[in-house]
């Protein structure tokens, strides 16, 4: 680089420049989580929906499956998962309890969690919660 | 060796290099869990294959980054470590936390780990990448402060430079974000806003600033360019890294809930992060054409060219790829996602690792500046080796993404995700050989450690201290 073009110079850009990036960020975060309310459905958590996101944690879903497009990429997105049943806590229910502890042979396979019935009501209304999420119209379509 | 204590960075490379074979044995069960789907199940799920996987990742690097600081900040500020002790001590600390934790993965389900270590009283865990239970994060944090507590009296009580300003400045940002995996509320669209401020402040915000400085390090002393100008260089970097990477956060922003202003703030300045990237390759060539000395060690100055150039296509190009948000509208959380997490994660954070490691380890083992030629000849076939499968993996990769997003997203008549999974196979086996082969290279570049140091005829003292 030019000799003009000083170290002191440089090292003032970058002090400047990011003192203000972080203060404009910070500044957007808080407005953003002042705005959130409008939007993330907080209004619809219960202590079940906290239940759900326990279960949902304490046994690692989203290691295989994307929750909002964020996770891993091995089973289906989760965050429409209430509509793509329909509608029916029951049918979401049913699947997650009906896992073969042994897999299907040959196929990728969910395991057996053993939950109980508290639990997998948890699991249906967090994923239901989640679902009434804005999320600006994502996902594309109804297969995630 | 300048000083003795630089020592201390020894096993922190060794470990360092243990655990990344570790992630890659477990990055090629998933792969394989990817198209043989039952394949050891239901001993190890592919979700902690993959938990085991990616902590591996990140704590090899942490290993990685702690070594290098070990060996460079002594150099840098001209005194030695304050206090190698402390620096042993954190070293087994660390080691025996991780090795637990990574036991605790495998042997209990993760529900009965989640149980075990009291995850109820700070539920931190079940996120992606922040797996670890509450009490190894708590140990995390509290190896990450003796650590910079050691290097920082060593630093404030030496010779001030650029480069392990910029470096400090990095570890601290390192530490106090990761304060952010504590903060788990229910609201999940909280959560994810501030697992965030963990996960992208760190790859493209502060580990920039700690690989710029290791780039800087290992190139002022492999080319003997005037120190003024390589550090001119880095605050430029730097500068451009935070200006953009900071308001980049917004490309992780768009479907999360968050408001939409964030899909014009998040597109724009994530779409200069590439920016930063591309200065440090030609940075990179730039100093290596107008070198003053021929530098024996002629493999890490291929790690240190690999970094810059491996790091702008992986961060730089492929990031670019899927960070605009009408593009990533259909890309968000894909397999165009997988591949660039692996060709950025490779290409910035594994290089510089390994280049650190390849330049130092010849002055901790033998106290010369370069390996033996044969040692160098296998170091630098392993760096073909991985660096064009881990191409070849993303390349794969991106071309299942496309192939998944067209039929499950974009298409008139949408598929499912496992229909279409089943479709894509053929890439998923392509992706899996070349894996073989990335193993490959990485047994080859531990075997090049294996190599007996000959007379050290080839380089003489001389050279030695001057390249010192
Ligand atoms: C060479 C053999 C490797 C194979 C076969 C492999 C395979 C995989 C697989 C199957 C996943 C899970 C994808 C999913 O969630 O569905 C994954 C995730 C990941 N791997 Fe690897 N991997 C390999 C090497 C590496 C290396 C060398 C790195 C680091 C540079 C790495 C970094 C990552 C990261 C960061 C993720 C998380 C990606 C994300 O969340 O988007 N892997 N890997
Ligand atoms: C060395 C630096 C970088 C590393 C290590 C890195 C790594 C990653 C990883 C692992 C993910 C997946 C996160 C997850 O699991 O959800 C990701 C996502 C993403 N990265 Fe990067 N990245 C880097 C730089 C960049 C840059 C410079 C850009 C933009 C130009 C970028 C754009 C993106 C975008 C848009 C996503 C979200 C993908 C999605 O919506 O699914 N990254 N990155
Ligand atoms: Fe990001």
């Amino acid at each position: 680089m030019s000799e003009t073009f000083t170290k002191s110079m440089a090292r003032n850009i970058y002090l400047g420049g990011s003192v203000f990036f972080i203060l404009l960020f910070l500044a957007l975060s808080f407005d953003t989580v002042q705005t959130l309310p409008e939007r993330d459905n907080r209004h619809n958590i219960t202590p079940s929906v906290a239940l759900g996101k326990k279960v949902w944690e304490d046994n690692n879903c989203l290691g295989c499956h994307t929750l909002m497009g964020e996770g891993a990429y091995f089973a289906p997105e989760l965050v429409n998962v209430y509509n793509r049943f329909g509608e029916s806590k029951l049918a979401l229910k049913a699947f997650i309890a009906g896992r073969p502890a042994d897999g299907i042979p040959g196929r990728r396979s969910m395991p057996q969690f053993n939950l109980s019935e508290e639990e997998l009501d948890g699991l249906a209304d967090f994923l239901k919660y989640a679902s009434e999420i804005n999320a600006a119209g994502w996902p594309p379509n109804i297969q995630g | 060796m300048k000083y003795q204590s630089q020592s201390v960075a020894k096993p922190y490379f060794i470990a360092a290099l243990g655990l990344f074979l570790g992630q890659i044995v477990f990055g090629l069960i998933m792969g394989l869990q990817y198209v043989v789907g039952d394949f050891l199940f239901p001993e190890i799920p592919f979700n902690v294959a993959r938990m085991v996987h990616t902590n591996l990742l990140i704590v090899w690097l942490l290993f990685g980054f702690m070594g290098a600081s070990y060996f460079l900040i002594p150099e840098e500020a001209e005194r030695e470590l304050f206090s190698p002790k402390l620096a042993i001590a954190l070293f087994w600390i660390f080691l025996v936390a991780g090795a637990l934790t990574i036991v605790g993965y495998l042997a209990v389900p993760y529900a009965r780990l989640a149980e075990m270590t009291g995850n109820d009283l700070l539920p931190t865990m079940g996120r992606e990448f922040l797996e670890q239970p509450t009490i190894t994060k708590i140990g995390i944090v509290v190896v990450a402060l003796g650590f910079l507590f050691n290097v920082g009296m060593t630093v404030l009580t030496g010779r001030k430079t650029v480069v392990n300003i910029v470096l400090m400045t990095g570890l601290t940002g390192l530490a106090v974000l990761f304060l952010f995996s504590f903060y788990n509320p229910v609201n999940l669209v909280l959560d994810k806003m501030f697992w965030w401020w963990v996960v992208h402040l760190w790859v493209e915000g502060v580990w920039e600033l700690i690989m710029a400085s290791i780039l800087a390090f290992v190139l002022i002393k492999t080319t003997g360019v005037d120190r003024e100008v390589i550090e001119k260089w880095l605050y430029v970097i730097i500068a451009m890294a935070l200006i953009t990477g900071i308001l980049g956060t917004g490309h992780h922003y768009f479907w999360i809930g968050t408001p939409e202003y964030w899909q014009y703030l998040g597109s724009i300045f994530s779409a200069l992060e590439p920016i930063p990237f591309f200065m440090m390759t030609v940075f990179a060539f730039n100093m290596v054409n107008k070198r003053r000395k021929q530098h024996p060690n002629k493999a890490a100055v291929l790690w240190a060219l690999g970094t810059a150039v491996v790091a702008f296509l992986g961060a730089g190009v492929w990031g670019f790829l899927h960070t605009l948000a009408p593009v990533n509208y259909y890309t968000h959380g894909s397999q165009i996602t997988a591949a660039h997490g692996h060709l950025a994660f490779y290409g910035a954070y594994v290089l510089i690792v390994l280049t650190m490691i390849s330049y130092a380890m010849p002055y901790l083992r033998w106290n010369q500046s370069a390996a033996p030629w044969r040692a160098q000849v296998m170091e630098m076939w392993s760096f073909w080796l991985m660096t064009i499968s881990m191409v070849s993996i993303t390349l794969f990769l991106t071309a299942a993404g496309i192939l998944q997003v067209w039929m499950q997203r974009a298409a008139e008549e949408p598929q499912a995700f496992m229909v279409v999974q089943e479709k894509i196979a053929l890439f998923y086996w392509m992706r899996e050989y070349a894996g073989l082969v990335f193993l490959t290279g990485l047994l080859l570049y531990l075997a090049s450690f294996l190599v007996k140091n000959e007379a050290p005829s080839t380089i003489t003292n001389e050279e030695a201290t001057a390249a010192a």
